[in-house]
């Protein structure tokens, strides 16, 4: 194998896109068993620093150094050449291929891939660091946190030793983000490099050793860990104080606005993922489905969203019977909905912010008369919106695939939202979000909630749940174990029913 | 705004590398061939803009090539690959002639319309079967567009040698497999006297407006590009996503189908052999070249109307086989679509710099290069 990295430098970069400087002149530094954590804003420049690392764009200024050498890193191939490993905050796997097939995608210099002895690696890979995987599975059946383990073993396997990871734990279950975090703590201390880009606090003050703060592509702060708090880094951040949203008011339900009876789908593997779940959200409730992802969480949305078909049960969306509908007629019964893949489901990556803005909407009034697209009444919504939602973007016109993810993600809640649903199903949508803009999704969330929405929130947090949620239901194996008011939610009871354990023998079937 | 604008210069440039390159490698074949590249490109390009009859040439073979391209931008704008198009050419055809032929004492105001209703119609079914076997059973549309072309030319040519043939060629023996003529009061009109450009280059550049319009103005324009730019996301707003690719098809169908039906009213005034001329493939490297947008595909169109043209002129001038054309067309395909690449991704052209002159991207912001 190649040298080690012993010593990274970044400096003097800087990188420009039409209309936005994404990067002003960044200097990082990394030792060799070091773990620097990268803060910032959604849009801060975060993830394209990182891909400048890793060889996916050319900065316009400043150079890197490994171990006191200037190097050109051309393609991602060169990184991995030099050690340089990435976990991409969106996922780049092919989906029709296996796992095994993907972690080796593009290694075998040979005709014929030897797919039995990459198979024993990546068990032995999986079996060391505990992470759970079917390497024979198909892509497209996982679930997003498992995708997310199979970025990892990728560049594991590739023999990486300095670790990029892009937002590894938004996707990931709490259980999940702390073996995680144990295993990279591990893969530190055996002298490999990692740099670390999230918004949860509590991990970059339990894993990192220095915090680099970028604000609008500057750095703004580079402190010691051990020297700092999380309230520090929070203000470094966002340039003010942060207060969390909680809920307020009484909890004061009125009529029921969605209904699931004894609903029954399967999942796309072709097992049963819901197995007859029962549920009502009324007017004025926020209800939290808590439990580990791939419980049936997906099938849980689509189904509501009509994007799936049920094998039994009804729903009842706003006293209608909605079972099996389109996604259109549900959408015009008044569902909203932040889908978990807000790249490729919540939005279409190359059109632009205002045409996202209009998905569910293009062919109403105002935005359409006699079919024709009303280009002013359009931007003159979309230009609130992007101001509204606090959207950074050079210009309406930017496909949003140009945005970071946090911003991708406050389009998709700015169309929904405003659509002022009678249900709205949130799934994780919070997730990669600064904790400004969850702060700010949360006051929203509670906001419709108080001029009487029904919110169904699907989150792996349980912090974001207790702090909003009126109820919360636990999902494990397609089934609701329980539905209980949030201030008898402790951990210890949520984790047991999480595990698939109720305490008591009155389980809602 | 100038950004836009700097990106429609940036376009320009880099199709016309991808052209100047696949005119060079092309030349490697001309001299495999034995011809003279210099001689043989000169006729091409003069031979097309030299004169009055190179020019109204070059536009009567751009009508086809604009009308059919507008089909295949719809169709790959809606995320469809339509290599149907040459079926599509002949069904629309064979329904104008079989209408114009049949409604002969009808009065022309309502039988040019009847007679461009009806070709259309043809071709959207044609194009339309694609699309439902695609939307329906899942069936690849690459595979099933080729194989209607197919059948679209064994019926054609069915119905021109049998029961559409004209009774002249049967009643003095000859036997040419043609139709009879259509009426001549639905013949378009000729632009210039003394040449064969006709009105239809007219309805052609009207079409490729109404269909920009369509795309980006419209409602159901949007539908499509979004089912063709992301199908999943159309699905989740309510989209009917199988739907809108039979629509996609059956509009690209439609359009090739009117190419057909120009043709026929616009130069052949009937049916007969060879009337589809490759034009459904060649239209959709002329919609390639005009980067899949109905404005960009009319300058593309006359480029590669220019192109049949010259090809034909260099054929008969240095004599070389009417196949090199074809060798060049593909080349241009393969330039085109691989130059994509440098457009979509700016970083690549920072790259290949630093490759080939040996420089280091360490410079000031901006496109200034230093050795260090
Ligand atoms: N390929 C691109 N083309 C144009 N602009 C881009 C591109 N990539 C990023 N940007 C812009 O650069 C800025 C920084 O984006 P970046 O993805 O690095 O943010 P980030 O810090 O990773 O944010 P997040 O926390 O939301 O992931 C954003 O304003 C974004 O719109
Ligand atoms: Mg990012």
């Amino acid at each position: 194998m190649v040298e080690k990295i012993k010593q990274l430098e970044m400096s003097g970069i800087t990188k420009r896109f039409p209309g936005v400087l994404s990067n002003n002149r960044v200097n990082i530094q990394l030792e060799a068993g070091e773990v620097l954590a990268i803060l910032g804003e959604n849009g801060a420049g975060k993830t394209t620093l990182m891909n400048i690392l890793y060889g996916l764009y050319q900065p316009d200024a400043g150079e890197i150094l490994l171990n006191g050498k200037q190097v050109r890193i051309n393609s991602p191939s060169e990184a991995i050449e030099l050690g340089i490993g990435m976990v991409h905050q969106h996922f780049m796997l092919v989906p029709t291929l296996t796992v095994c097939e993907n972690v080796i995608l593009g290694l075998s210099k040979r005709f014929f891939v030897d797919l039995k002895t990459a198979a024993k690696r990546i068990k032995e890979i999986t079996d060391r660091y505990g992470l759970a995987i079917n390497p024979d599975a198909f892509v497209w059946q996982l679930s997003v946190g498992e995708q997310q383990r199979v970025e990892i073993i990728k560049a594991l396997y590739r023999g990486a030793n300095l670790l990029i990871l892009d937002e590894p734990t938004a996707v990931l279950t709490p259980q999940e983000s702390n073996e995680l975090i144990l295993l990279l703590k591990n893969m530190a201390q055996q002298g490999n490099s990692i740099i670390l880009i999230s918004h949860k606090l509590n991990e970059v003050m339990a894993l990192s050793d220095r915090v680099t703060v970028l604000r609008d592509g500057v750095v703004c702060a580079n402190v010691k860990t051990q020297e700092t708090t999380q309230e520090e880094l929070a203000k470094l951040m966002v340039g003010r104080e942060m207060a969390p949203c909680r809920r307020e008011g009484k909890y004061s339900p009125g009529k029921i606005v969605l209904d699931l009876q004894q609903v029954h789908a399967k999942g796309d593997k072709g097992s049963e993922a819901l197995a007859g779940v029962s549920l009502q959200i009324k007017e004025n409730e926020i209800l939290g489905i808590a439990g580990v992802s791939g419980n049936g969480q997906k099938e849980l949305a689509e189904v509501i969203a009509g994007l799936r078909k049920l094998s039994s049960g009804n729903i009842f969306l706003n006293g209608q019977d909605s079972t099996n509908m389109s996604p259109a007629e549900i959408i015009e019964q008044g569902l909203g909905y932040i889908p978990e893949d807000r790249i490729h489901v919540g939005t279409i990556p190359s059109f632009s912010i205002w045409e996202n803005l209009i998905l569910k909407d293009h062919h109403r009034s105002p935005f359409a008369k006699y079919s024709l697209l009303q280009n002013r009444k359009i931007m003159s919504h979309s230009s609130s919106q992007v101001e509204k939602y606090g959207i950074k973007t050079p210009d309406l016109e930017t496909p949003t695939a140009r945005l970071s993810g946090g911003n991708i993600q406050r389009v998709v809640l700015a169309r929904e939202i405003t659509r002022n649903p009678v249900a709205l199903i949130a799934a994780y949508p919070t997730r990669g979000l600064d904790i400004g803009a969850t702060e700010y999704l949360h006051s929203k969330l509670l906001e419709a909630r108080s001029n009487g929405v029904g919110i169904l929130l699907i989150s792996e947090d349980l912090e974001e749940l207790t702090s909003i949620c009126d109820n919360i239901a636990v999902l494990y194996e397609g089934k609701i174990m329980k539905v209980i008011p949030v201030e008898q939610a402790d951990e210890r009871t949520m984790g047991l029913l999480m595990a698939g354990i109720a305490q008591d023998s009155q389980f809602l079937n | 705004m100038s950004s836009k604008h700097n990106g429609v210069f940036k376009q320009i440039i880099v199709l016309l590398l991808a052209l100047l390159g696949a005119l060079l490698v092309g030349a490697l074949f001309l001299i495999l061939a034995k011809s003279d590249p210099i001689k043989a490109y000169g006729v091409m390009f003069s031979g097309p803009l030299g004169d009055k009859f190179g020019i109204t040439e070059t536009l009567v073979r751009t009508v086809p090539l604009l009308l059919v391209g507008l089909g295949i931008v719809i169709s790959f704008r809606s995320g469809i690959i339509n290599i149907g198009a040459e079926g599509q050419i002949l069904a629309g055809a064979i329904g104008a002639t079989a209408v114009g032929t049949s409604l002969s004492d009808v009065p022309a105001m309502i039988l040019l319309p009847a007679v461009f209703v009806a070709g259309g119609a043809c071709g959207a079914i044609w194009g339309g079967i694609a699309g439902w076997l695609k939307a329906r059973l899942s069936v690849n549309e690459i595979l099933s567009t080729v194989m209607l072309n197919q059948i679209a030319l064994q019926l054609y040519l069915f119905l021109i040698r049998g029961p559409l043939i004209d009774p002249k060629e049967v009643s003095y023996g000859t036997g040419v497999p043609q139709t009879a003529l259509i009426p001549e009061q639905i013949w378009l009109s000729r632009l210039v006297p003394g040449t064969r450009i006709h009105s239809g280059l007219i309805f052609a550049l009207v079409l490729a407006v109404l269909v920009y319009i369509f795309l980006w103005k419209t409602s159901r324009g949007y539908r499509l590009r979004a089912v063709g730019a992301g199908s999943e996301a159309a699905r989740y707003a309510g989209i009917k996503v199988e739907w809108y690719l039979v629509l996609a098809m059956a509009m690209a169908g439609g359009m090739a189908g009117l190419a057909g039906v120009v043709e026929v009213t616009g130069v052949h005034h009937r049916s007969l052999e060879g009337l589809s001329a490759g034009y459904g493939f060649s239209g959709i490297v002329a919609a390639l070249f005009g980067r899949l947008h109905p404005l960009g595909t009319i300058p593309a169109s006359i480029l590669f109307g220019a192109l049949l043209v010259g090809a034909d002129m260099m054929q008969r001038a240095v004599n070389i086989p009417a196949a090199m054309i074809m060798v060049i067309q593909g080349l241009v395909v393969l330039f085109v679509v691989s130059s994509d690449y440098f457009l979509r991704n700016p970083d690549s052209i920072v790259k290949l710099k630093a490759k080939f002159l040996g420089q280091k991207w360490i410079g000031e912001v901006g496109s200034k290069w230093k050795d260090s």
